[in-house]
């Protein structure tokens, strides 16, 4: 029986996470984690990992600090960052605004977590 | 030629020669003088020249002053009791030595006279201080005595516990050797002097009326030149037809402690010298921290200043033989000189031809910077240059640290008109943006990270710059009009940042 | 004469330390309180710190920096709690004068009722590490290169090693590799890593960035720009292994090898230091051995997540707003040793009979351990833990029933097998 362990990403805490699988590569049973959330992480891990992209965007006068709105899929990270990177913001920016709404197809949206007067 | 009876009038004749320069490349100017080497020789030597009506150019291989042997050394200024009697460093040593808190004084530097005591470990030291002490009073150094074990203690309460005697030269001092430097060539050019900067010598031709210095196709022309290039000074001599000695780099690491342990001693502590210096010292510096080194060590690359891990554990040992309580935990920084060291075991001041040599100046070389200066002086009276003392000379320089000895009150007078004092740039040393402006703004200008550290202190603290160096770049790109990746640790291709983020 | 004026309450550094205790203060009913930060805004180092991961504890819900900052900020706004930016203090004594200056004022000193110590932590720099080798460009501690590329947006290197997993390190690996940098190696002196768990994931593993344990930078090269380092393996003494040297071609060295409490101005209040955590020595109410002067934060001990720093600030906004309105405490007087595998608490001392929590943080990772808490040789309290590691910040809480029992003015904190 395959398996796969993992460290927790979801909260500081890092859990170590196991993931057994069956014989046709479906989860069976997950491990050692220790909330929900750690679980749902587990299981997404394993089937089609997720991440958050935290990165800055150019502005008239410089740069603003922003993130994806929820997770993007992994392997879709730098292809986020290829248009977060092209895109430039001409006006002021409150924390939460949206910049990009739906950022490389994936249907996530990419706000501030700076502002820019 | 006196570019300071009207400051209007200096602005206006450099501005002409801005115009000059810019419709014709080689515009034919016969200077008197063009000194090789922006270092403490070279800058006391250009403030020496300058008292007197003459035309002085210096020409530096970098893109700052004292960037040589000037810039990391151990920063004392020697009694005079090591160099053999009778010799140039004995005479120069002795006389800059008497020079010197005067000297600093005029130019704004900071100098403390200290003392010194040389440490004896056993009966053999012991003699060694006793002929130390004959060469000094032979030499004319005042003051000298040898004491023991506990007479030590008094005056060093730290000091290791193998020592046994030591050798007290209370005409011993401190200096910072880099400002002395800085404050030198600024005075220079505040007289006149100009600075060519990232001007390595690669050429000298000698013409009828004098030479042409060169550097790739760019030269100066001049009938005098004072060789002052340091671990270069005998590859500079050979450009000029001399190749009668040789200068060898010779390493020395070095380690700086934090504040915290700047008051472990009050004096200069030596060892017992040997064939390859004064050994490693331990010292405070006249910025409050402590200084301990150098290793001694014969190289063939002048531009290895590489530290190493057996030379700083060399220095460690060394240290801790001559005093007790030392804590590596407080390190600033670990750093590398080289001592310019001369074939002829002497210093090698000369002048023939209209071509003054001051090459291989290694220690008592910073102590003996202001007499050295004063020699080249006759040695060009000697050899029929009439020299006119300059009219309306400037011999005072407002220090870059006057501000933060003002008091409180003295200080908001100031801050009143310049906000700017106010605003705190580096928190370690507490330099203002203000500070950090008049020194940009203050001849020899930095045009770099390191130039403005070494002027003001700023990222000179326990955390390196890792808070101020983001903001000094700022004001140094605002204030030499460039892009903020264009600014430089230290010149060359010394870039801080190498381009834009989403570039 | 310089002017002086009067508070109640003076807050040194608008950090997340400082906003929180500004916040706390005001909400136990104070409200003449000055905050003073050197820096042109609120925030501190967290506007800077762009990634997610903050304010779980807190908030419910993931933040990155500049929001949990903000989420402060607009406390201290809707409070109207007074603030000065670009003001640096440069000098405190133990009467509780501080002396202060910034562009508009210029120096100035006020008399405070009581002064909480915000002012965070340092990196150490690259000069206390003793890294043989050239001086080039190109060295930054990581927290200074997450300035350039976070705050100024540029770009310090293209080609990079880092010394030190520090979680900032580890931070800036992915931060740069996401800026179309090449993160080479992660190189940690010690056998385990300094940062959490979860950074080692997604910071490192998610790009292949290799972390070698055990490994140190031996030599930098590079006359102007760094050209390389030369890395190696240390043995169990934390000595390279001189045959196991090799070059590595870079053209940044990031450090990110430990965070200093910056305590300068602790000192020049006259307090008393600990030598382990570099912070002030404080009681259960975090003040110090100088009266009414308190102290929370990473200038305190250096903290693993921005929740606890807000959490100790609280704790201390509630004792300094006790100690202006003259309550006593001091039933208590117990000083708490640690067995160096514990290697400090926070607090060190208890004065009064309350329940306590202890923040402490361990030498080494040890598994299946009892934390246990002894008075005059007897167990009062022993707790099971399964894993505990450097990097993470760990609490004990000792309840007002158990302090009671403790005899002769001390107890030791400590792990058994």
């Amino acid at each position: 029986m395959k398996e796969r362990n993992l460290t927790c990403i979801v909260c500081p805490k890092g859990c170590q996470i196991k993931v057994l699988f069956d014989g046709e590569g479906k989860i069976k049973e997950v491990l050692g984690y220790t909330c929900k959330r750690g679980e749902e992480y587990a299981i997404t891990e394993c089937t089609h990992p997720r991440r958050t992209v935290t990165t800055t965007m150019k502005t008239e006068s410089g740069i603003v600090a922003v993130k994806t709105y929820g997770t993007v899929p992994k392997e879709d990270v730098f292809k986020v960052m290829d248009e977060i990177n092209r895109t430039r913001i001409t006006r002021d920016v409150k924390i939460g605004d949206v910049l990009i709404e739906d950022v490389a197809g994936t249907g996530v949206k990419v706000v501030a977590t700076s502002e820019v007067q | 030629m006196c570019y300071n009876t009207d400051i209007k009038e200096f602005y206006y004749i450099r501005y002409i020669h801005v115009i000059f320069d810019l419709i014709s490349i080689e515009v034919d100017i016969m200077h008197d003088i063009c000194i090789i080497g922006a270092g403490v020789v070279g800058g006391c030597v250009a403030r020496e020249l300058m008292k007197y009506k003459l035309d002085v150019v210096i020409a530096e291989k970098m893109g700052d002053v004292a960037m040589g042997a000037t810039k990391a050394n151990s920063a004392i200024v020697h009694a005079g009791f090591d160099a053999k009697e009778g010799s140039l460093k004995a005479k120069l040593n002795v006389r800059g030595s008497k020079m010197m808190e005067e000297y600093c004084r005029e130019l704004g530097v900071k100098y403390k006279n200290n003392g010194s005591l040389v440490l004896g470990f056993n009966d053999e030291d012991r003699e060694t201080l006793n002929a130390l002490m004959q060469r000094g009073i032979a030499n004319g150094v005042e003051g000298l005595r040898v004491v023991d074990r506990d007479e030590v203690l008094k005056l060093e309460p730290n000091i290791g516990d193998e020592v046994v005697a030591a050798l007290v030269a209370p005409t011993g001092g401190i200096v910072c050797p880099y400002e002395l430097c800085m404050a030198a060539v600024g005075n220079a050019m505040d007289n006149g002097a100009e600075l060519k900067l990232n001007f390595p010598v690669t050429r000298i031709e000698k013409t009828e009326k004098g030479y042409k210095v060169y550097s790739g196709d760019e030269f100066i022309e001049a009938e005098i030149v004072i060789n002052c290039a340091g671990v270069y000074s005998d590859d500079v001599a050979r450009m000029a037809g001399d190749s009668s000695f040789t200068v060898t780099p010779r390493r020395g690491e070095y380690i700086l402690l934090d504040k915290e342990w700047g008051t472990l001693v009050s004096h200069t502590v030596f060892q017992c010298p040997s064939k390859m210096g004064k050994g490693i010292l331990v010292t405070p510096t006249v910025d409050g921290n402590l200084l301990l080194g150098p290793t001694a060590e014969d190289i063939s690359d002048k531009e290895d200043t590489s530290t190493t891990a057996s030379g700083i554990e060399t220095v460690r040992r060394m240290a801790s033989r001559s005093v007790s309580g030392l804590n590596f935990g407080g390190t600033i920084t670990s750093f590398t000189g080289l001592r310019a060291t001369g074939s002829v075991g002497d210093f090698i001041i000369n002048c023939k031809d209209g071509f003054v040599n001051c090459a291989g100046i290694e220690s008592p070389g910073l102590s003996s910077a202001p007499a050295i200066a004063e020699y080249v002086r006759d040695l060009l009276i000697e050899s029929g240059v009439r020299l006119t003392p300059r009219e309306n000379h400037i011999s005072k320089r407002k220090p870059l640290h006057a501000f933060r000895e003002l008091s409180n009150d003295e200080k908001n007078e100031i801050i009143k008109e310049h906000p700017e004092y106010a605003h705190i740039i580096c928190r370690c040393e507490t330099v203002s943006e203000g500070e950090i402006l008049e020194a940009i703004r203050t001849n020899p200008k930095p045009h770099d990270l390191d130039g403005v550290k070494r002027r003001t202190r700023s990222g000179m603290g326990r955390c390196q710059g890792g808070f101020c160096a983001p903001y000094v770049v700022e004001l140094l790109a605002r204030e030499l009009g460039c892009d903020y990746q264009d600014i430089t640790k230290f010149g060359g291709e010394s870039y801080i940042n190498i381009g834009k983020t989403k570039e | 004469m310089i002017k002086r004026i009067k508070k109640e309450l003076v807050i040194v550094g608008g950090g997340p330390a400082g906003m929180s205790a500004a916040v706390a203060a005001y909400e136990r009913g104070l409200r003449d309180i000055l905050i003073l930060e050197r820096d042109n805004a609120l925030g501190g180092i967290l506007r800077q710190c762009i990634h997610n991961g903050f304010g779980l504890h807190r908030f419910g819900e993931e933040l990155t920096g500049p929001e949990y900052a903000h989420r402060y900020i607009e406390k201290v706004l809707e409070y109207k709690i007074p603030y000065m930016l670009e003001t640096m203090v440069t000098g405190i004594d133990k009467n509780r004068i501080l002396t202060a200056q910034n562009c508009k004022e210029g120096i100035f000193e006020i008399e405070a009722g009581a002064i909480i110590l915000a002012m965070g932590c340092r990196e150490r720099p690259k000069g206390a590490l003793n890294i043989a080798g050239t001086r080039p460009s190109g060295v930054y501690t990581a927290g200074t290169a997450q300035k350039y590329v976070n705050m100024k947006g540029y770009m310090p290197g293209k080609r990079v090693v880092i010394l030190g997993s520090g979680d900032i390190g580890l931070i800036m690996a992915r931060r740069m590799t996401l800026e179309g940098a090449k993160v080479e190696c992660v190189c940690e002196l010690m056998p385990y890593s300094g940062g959490l768990a979860r950074n080692i994931e997604q910071c490192l593993n998610d790009f292949d960035i290799p972390l070698f344990l055990s490994h140190t930078v031996i030599e930098i090269h590079g006359k102007e720009r760094v050209t390389g380092v030369t890395i190696a393996k240390v043995d169990e003494n934390r000595r390279p292994i001189m045959d196991t040297a090799r070059f590595i071609e870079c053209d940044t060295l990031l450090l990110s090898c430990g965070l200093i409490p910056e305590n300068e101005l602790t000192r020049s209040a006259g307090i008393t230091i600990d030598r382990v955590t570099n912070g002030a020595v404080v009681d259960g109410s975090r003040e110090t051995d100088v009266k009414g002067i308190f102290a929370c934060g990473n200038v305190l001990h250096v903290h693993d997540l921005v929740d606890y720093v807000s959490e100790e600030a609280e704790i201390c906004a509630c004792g300094a707003v006790d100690f202006i309105r003259g309550q006593a405490k001091g039933e208590a007087d117990i000083n708490i040793r640690t067995d160096g595998k514990v290697r400090y608490t926070v607090p060190r001392k208890l004065t009064e009979i309350k329940d306590t929590t202890l923040y402490f943080r361990v030498s080494d990772i040890f598994r299946d351990v009892r934390l246990t808490v002894k008075s005059a040789d007897r167990v009062i309290l022993s707790k099971k833990k399964q894993k505990l590691a450097p990097g993470e910040m760990e609490t004990v809480t000792i309840s007002a029933d158990v302090i009671r029992e403790i005899k002769n003015g001390e107890i030791t904190v400590s792990l058994e097998a």
